[in-house]
């Protein structure tokens, strides 16, 4: 805790910053203390988004859930023998020290309950979760009630305190950024084999214990270093959210790594800076928040993946597949009027398939041949589904109503093909299902 | 007696000269236990030089495990392997894997070069990149599977004939002397299954030794010399003109549960302590 950092944050806090101050702490020219812990917040950030993107590939995000929260025994272990034995109970490394060996002690006992039991993974994370969880916030208690005011600081590991981060921190994140992203360089290959195909891994000779041990160590690294900026509640989410967000963006894992860092860099760097301008909120819940829109926002408008570009997708060919109905129908029976609503019969006018909006309205040339082609896909269909496929004519209708419109050039050439050599006429074929 | 079932298919494995170091695989008294339930009983099989072997028999009677077993990514609680008279670790270099497709998340974000590269990885050692000369020999093996135009294309947009291939092609960059392959034919179209078996032919015509799972009693004939008949044991071993008889396939197939596998299920209750 820095009691100059603090006093300046709390006497900013009444009023909304002005964009002079917006502008400072984004460029980095705010002062040291409020640099230090913007830069370390950004340098978790990228650590958290490399290594997270192995733990997803893995899939192994809820492993690191319970790891984190089983760091708080540690820690409070860790205070409570410190002050027994007489060494300073507030040390950083200690503390440490102590949610590192418990975080992995409830690791080790998520796997010793899924090798000795029939429990499931999920069962099995959410035991070790809450009973180490549990006894951390029992421990907790207990050093309240009997120790000094100096014990109070340990609830900042639960919510954690950005803002009580130091050069000596920065220093640190930067060392894990650094490590990360040379083992994620070194042995990004090994690590996607195992996460791909762990049996062809191993009979290609990777030892795949090594590199799960690896992961595991990483996302160790990742969490207890980032304990006190975002908390062991939240410090997860930097694991989880950006390469669950990056997902949406990438189909190749090279690329997965690279964006889920920038996206952990941005939620870092704006987590920490809007919480450096509006001291009273926390930034690691800021920057996990901050995550969280990029995700939200991934989700809905990635072009591929994206929620909105499938709705699209989807609509699309809902639209193409209605006005193929109506140009078939029209093909086959030109003087008829068509039931479709006038949505529908503008669209159908925009796109130049017919001449007038009325229902009665006859085709474009235009018009004419594509229901031209949609009626001669349908009976292709139709032909291959009773000779080839052994479907009874009367069933054919509806199996024929989605599948038509899907087809590809490729896949109608082949159909063209099959029939042709097995010497049967379409129009025959037809007539014969309409029967 | 199970026990007397298994003694008349033995003379014909009596008749080869056993364990040779010719041979590239060498199985002896192999038993296997799956989350403490025996699924393999005391097999002995030896794989000839230059075939193609087909494993046969019902669902649960250990074929992938017998594979799985072989490569030691289960472990056998008795018996030994050995691949041209060494042990497995001597010999990794010369097999090549092609495992059941269900087994992989396809929606992994990877291509179909990138899965055909994996095949390179111990070529190419830890902590090296992959190089051009990598990534044209992984074309050369996609071309060869005829899939060279989807190269690119994230895995989950193939067929699940062109995933197979994928898989198939990764084998080949391997460059094997021995394959083990789970199933290749399982859910594929035409193409797919010309292309496998056209593949397995020309292995072979090199002098390699394949060992393939298969469903498909009626194609066994046709493609394949070799075949293992396994039911928790091996009901015959051989070549296919003389173990591929109505008699041994009824005993592969017939009576669902066979004391052997009544037997697996008391060890299973017994080991896991009457759960």
């Amino acid at each position: 805790m820095n009691p100059t950092l603090a006093q300046s944050l709390t006497q900013t806090h009444d009023e909304i910053p002005s964009l002079r101050e917006i502008l400072d702490t984004l460029t980095l020219q705010s002062g040291f203390n409020t640099n230090a812990v913007i830069i370390a917040a950004t340098l978790l950030g990228i650590a958290a988004g490399i290594i997270g993107a192995f733990a997803l590939l893995r899939k192994r995000s809820l492993t690191a859930d319970a790891l984190s929260h089983a760091t708080l025994p540690g820690i409070t272990a860790a205070f409570l023998i410190a002050s027994a034995l007489g060494f300073n109970a507030r040390s950083l490394p200690i503390l440490l020290l102590g949610a590192t060996i418990s975080g992995i002690l409830g690791v080790t006992l998520i796997h010793a309950i899924l090798s000795h039991t029939r429990l499931r993974e999920d069962a099995a994370i959410g035991i070790v979760l809450s009973v180490f969880f549990g006894i951390g916030v029992v421990l907790l208690s207990v050093i309240q009630s009997t120790a000094t005011s100096s014990a109070a600081g340990l609830n900042h590991f639960i919510y954690g305190q950005t803002a009580a981060m130091l050069t000596n921190d920065a220093i640190i994140m930067g060392t894990i950024a650094f490590v990360s992203i040379s083992i994620a360089l070194l042995v990004m290959k090994e690590i996607t084999i195992v996460c791909f195909n762990e049996s062809f891994a191993k009979v290609t000779g990777i030892h795949t214990g090594f590199i799960d041990a690896l992961i595991l160590a990483l996302i160790v690294l990742v969490t207890v270093s980032g304990l006190q900026a975002v908390g062991l509640i939240l410090i997860v989410a930097m694991l989880i959210i950006p390469p669950a967000a990056a997902r949406f963006w990438t189909d190749r894992v090279r690329v997965l790594v690279l964006l889920s860092a920038l996206i952990g860099a941005i939620s870092g760097f704006f987590g920490s800076s809007v919480s450096a301008l509006l001291p009273r909120k926390p930034a690691g819940a800021v920057i996990v928040l901050c995550a969280g829109s990029i995700f939200i926002l991934s989700m809905l408008l990635a072009p591929k993946r994206g929620v909105v570009a499938q709705i699209v997708r989807q609509s699309t060919l809902r639209v193409r597949i209605a006005i193929d109905h109506i140009l078939e129908s029209k093909y086959e029976h030109p003087e008829q009027h068509t039931k479709a609503d006038l949505t529908l019969r503008v669209m159908l006018r925009a796109l130049g398939f017919t001449s007038s909006l009325s229902a009665s309205s006859t085709l474009t040339k235009r018009g004419l041949e594509r229901g031209r082609r949609v009626h001669r896909n349908h009976m292709l269909w139709e032909q291959y589904l009773i000779s080839f496929a052994d479907i009874a004519p009367s069933h054919v209708d509806w199996s024929v109503d989605l599948v038509e419109h899907v087809l590809d050039d490729q896949l109608i050439q082949r159909l063209e093909r099959e029939i042709r050599e097995s010497g049967l006429h379409l129009d025959h074929a037809s007539q014969e299902a309409r029967s | 007696m199970s026990t007397a079932t298994t003694q008349t298919p033995r003379s014909t494995l009596d008749a080869r000269p056993e364990h040779s170091a010719d041979n590239p695989l060498s199985v002896h008294a192999m038993t296997v236990a799956y989350h403490r339930k025996p699924v393999l009983w005391d097999v002995d099989y030896d794989a000839p030089p230059g075939s193609l072997v087909a494993i046969v028999g019902p669902n649960g009677a250990g074929k992938s495990t017998f594979i799985k077993a072989c490569l030691g990514l289960i472990p056998a609680a008795a018996g030994t392997v050995e691949f041209w008279g060494k042990p497995y670790k001597n010999a990794r270099a010369k097999i090549g894997y092609v495992p059941q497709r269900e087994t992989v998340d396809w929606d992994f974000p990877v291509s179909a070069l990138d899965v055909v590269c994996m095949g390179l990885y111990r070529k190419i050692g830890w902590f090296k990149p992959i190089r051009k000369a990598h990534k044209a020999a992984a074309m050369e093996s996609l071309e060869r599977m005829g899939l060279s135009e989807y190269a690119n294309r994230q895995i989950a947009q193939l067929s699940g004939g062109q995933q197979q291939r994928v898989f198939l092609a990764r084998a080949l960059v391997q460059n094997a002397d021995l394959y083990f392959m789970d199933e290749p034919f399982a859910g594929v179209d035409a193409a797919t299954e010309a292309a496998i078996i056209e593949v397995l032919r020309e292995l072979r015509s090199q002098g390699k030794t394949v060992i393939v799972v298969h469903h498909d009693l009626q194609t066994v004939p046709t493609y394949f010399d070799h075949a293992m008949l396994l039911n928790m044991r091996i009901v015959a071993a051989g070549p296919v003109s003389e173990v591929f008889t109505d008699e041994n396939l009824n005993k592969t197939y017939g009576g669902r549960l066979t004391l052997l596998a009544e037997a697996s299920e008391a060890v299973a209750r017994a080991q896991q302590g009457q759960l």
